[in-house]
């Protein structure tokens, strides 16, 4: 299984993954109009900064994943590919995962009418390199066997 | 607001920044990239700027954008048109109102005429044939050092005994840039890329790091007027010493490393405190003539126990090939002539655009000089300074160079675009700095693959030039000016370039 490995060293604080993750979570992928005319949506990784040390940090995918256990209705779940994801049809936003997950890489989207939703790194299902990794321009961020 | 404009400071900017607003996603990599404070995000009107006056055209926004939003231009001066005093308005007006002289880096700009383009190459037809470099074995092996006037050879081999050589798999070297002036990551690209490609990266004056040790076999170190890191392990790394006179960017003056650039590892390097400027003396201060010299190489000789060659560099000046009959007869094995158009991390502007003779003369005036004189083969000889391309290179061997430093290509391959302000320490390419914030740009993966590409590539490329001349033989090149024409250059020209006009 391949994860995306952070390599702190190379990050030049420049939050490209951040802007590659809204893009590939967009409606039309197309970076300007993501950002211009659709509601757009939430990054993945988030970018920490304290001079002079910067890195990328999404979810691990973790063997076994303290985010699983806590969601009370499975919607924190495993994909076929070996994956942790959230259900969005299921998920109803009790932050469960939140509480739980040791990196603190989920994030709340408060934006639906009637219930939040986890959001957090699928490892972009419709890439076989993620968004973020591609988009880097250090390599600080790679996708490798785990 | 951030800041305003005042006329008693004001000198027009070099540069615009343009940003296409509707293009612009305010991602902020731009601001987050310029290192120059030339770009900030406003966030009561959620725009980006650019400030023009501190825009320094590194164009390190430009590369990052992700929409392509973002185009540099050089501003055009305004000024009525006078032909002799564009160009000199603005940094007449720098003087006045700031004082002190500017300093500046890289290597010289101005239009000077750069003989290179001014010669062309042969290739063969019909009497002789070509070779392809493909399908037959080309050879760029190289050996620096002091060669015997003959040899004798019995049936064990060799019976001579040969003095110390550096070998090259191809004639081209990393010049000397220190670390210091440069990051630690570049550095250690350099020696990836010179271990890689079985050549040498060149300490510069700034002593050697101890992680860099482990490039030992594919260093030279540098003794330079300061003597910074000077010690018994540093002379025992390097294959080669390199004993600094002069540099090319900056004949007859000393070193400055500005004390923002001295860090804790610099200063250990160095051996000198923290955060204080590091300057080397103009001359060596034991070395006032061609026989102090003398004593310097064999004092350097003597303690490495005759097992490494000693170079001696000098910044291409009006009589080069004197003095480098003077350095030959010294008992140097290595003449590295570092032409006018050599970079630097600094120097004063009027010293690297006034001061120097072009390299392409120096190196055909002072293989000419060692010939004449019998002593060629005591010496090696490298061409250091402005060499732009594998052409180059070619040109460099026809006239007479052993083989070639390559300093600024160096670093224009892993990324830097030639903004002139190493010296400010704030390279916004991660070159030409010691934040170790802004040194994390250069990831010394990434580098020193572009690195090992480049000398790939120019390798290939001399070698099929060799192969359309019909050599299949770097060492048949060496000096072989039949293979050189001039074209638009004056008969004195030709005659000190010591080649034919083109047509002859
Ligand atoms: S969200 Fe957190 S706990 Fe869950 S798999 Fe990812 S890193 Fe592990
Ligand atoms: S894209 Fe790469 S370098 Fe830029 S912030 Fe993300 S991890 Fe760091
Ligand atoms: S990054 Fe370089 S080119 Fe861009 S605004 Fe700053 S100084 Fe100018
Ligand atoms: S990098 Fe490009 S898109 Fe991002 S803020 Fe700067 S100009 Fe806008
Ligand atoms: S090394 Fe950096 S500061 Fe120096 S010229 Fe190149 S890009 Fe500019």
């Amino acid at each position: 299984m391949r994860i995306v490995k952070i390599r702190e060293d190379n990050c030049i604080f420049c939050h490209l993954c951040e802007v590659a993750c809204i893009v590939e979570h967009s409606q039309s992928k197309d970076i300007i109009k993501a950002f211009k005319r659709e509601e757009r949506p939430i990054a993945r990784c988030t970018v920490e900064f304290n001079y002079p040390i910067s890195l990328s940090i999404m979810c691990r995918h973790c063997d076994d994943a303290p985010c699983i256990e806590a969601c009370q209705n499975g919607s924190m779940h495993r994909d076929e590919r070996g994956y942790v994801v959230v259900n969005p049809q299921t998920c109803v936003g009790c932050w469960m995962c939140i509480m739980a997950c040791p990196y603190g890489v989920i994030k709340r989207d408060t934006r639906r009418e009637k219930w939040g939703l986890s959001t957090k790194c699928d490892l972009c299902p419709d890439r076989v390199i993620p968004a973020c990794v591609e988009a880097c321009p250090n390599e600080a961020l790679t996708f490798e066997e785990l | 607001m951030k800041w305003m404009k005042n006329l008693k400071t004001y000198v027009p900017p070099s540069f615009v920044v343009e940003r296409d607003d509707y293009r612009c996603i305010r991602c902020k990599a731009c601001v987050e990239q310029c290192s120059f404070d030339a770009t900030f995000y406003d966030e009561d009107e959620d725009r980006v700027w650019a400030w023009n006056a501190n825009c320094v055209g590194c164009n390190r926004c430009a590369a990052i954008c992700p929409t392509d939003a973002i185009t540099v231009r050089r501003a055009d001066p305004t000024y009525r048109y006078n032909h002799n005093w564009n160009g000199h308005v603005d940094s007449l007006k720098k003087r006045a109102i700031f004082g002190g002289t500017p300093v500046v880096s890289m290597g010289n700009d101005k239009p000077y005429p750069i003989y290179w383009d001014h010669m062309l190459l042969n290739a063969s037809q019909v009497t002789n044939p070509s070779i392809d470099p493909l399908r037959e074995p080309m050879e760029l092996k190289t050996f620096l050092g002091r060669k015997p006037d003959s040899i004798s050879v019995s049936d064990d081999g060799l019976k001579t005994k040969l003095a110390p050589q550096l070998e090259l798999d191809i004639p081209i070297m990393f010049a000397a840039m220190s670390y210091g002036a440069l990051s630690y990551n570049v550095i250690e690209a350099l020696g990836r890329a010179a271990k890689e490609m079985g050549t040498y990266y060149n300490s510069g004056e700034g002593g050697l790091n101890k992680d860099h040790y482990k490039f030992k076999g594919n260093i030279i170190v540098q003794v330079a007027s300061g003597r910074f890191g000077v010690h018994k392990d540093y002379l025992d790394v390097g294959s080669a010493i390199e004993i600094k006179i002069g540099q090319g960017a900056k004949p007859g003056i000393g070193g400055h490393l500005p004390g923002e650039k001295v860090s804790e590892t610099i200063s250990e390097t160095r051996m000198m405190p923290k955060g204080s400027d590091a300057l080397s003396p103009a001359p060596h201060h034991d070395v006032y003539s061609i026989e102090d010299l003398r004593q310097l190489i064999y004092a350097l000789k003597e303690a490495t126990e005759y097992k490494k060659p000693v170079a001696v560099k000098i910044a291409c000046v009006h009589n080069v090939a004197a003095i480098a009959s003077g350095i030959a007869r010294a008992g140097a094995d290595i003449i590295v002539l570092d032409g006018f158009k050599g970079g630097t991390g600094a120097s004063p502007q009027v010293i690297r655009d006034n001061i120097g003779l072009p390299l392409e003369v120096s190196l055909a005036v002072v293989d000419e000089r060692l010939r004449q004189e019998g002593i060629r083969q005591y010496v090696s000889i490298v061409a250091s300074g402005g060499i732009r391309n594998s052409m180059d290179v070619v040109k460099a061997i026809a006239l007479g160079a052993d083989a070639v430093y390559i300093g600024t290509a160096a670093l224009i391959a892993i990324g830097c675009t030639m903004c002139q302000q190493c010296h400010t320490g704030k390279c916004a390419w991660g070159i030409s700095t010691q934040d170790p914030h802004l040194s994390k740009r250069v990831n010394p993966d990434i580098a020193s693959k572009r690195l090992i590409n480049l000398l790939e590539v120019w390798a290939l490329e001399i070698k099929e030039t060799m192969g359309a001349m019909g050599i299949n033989s770097i060492e048949s090149l060496r000096g072989n000016r039949l293979n050189l024409r001039g074209v638009g250059l004056n008969e004195k020209e030709l005659e000190i370039l010591g080649i034919l006009p083109a047509g002859e």
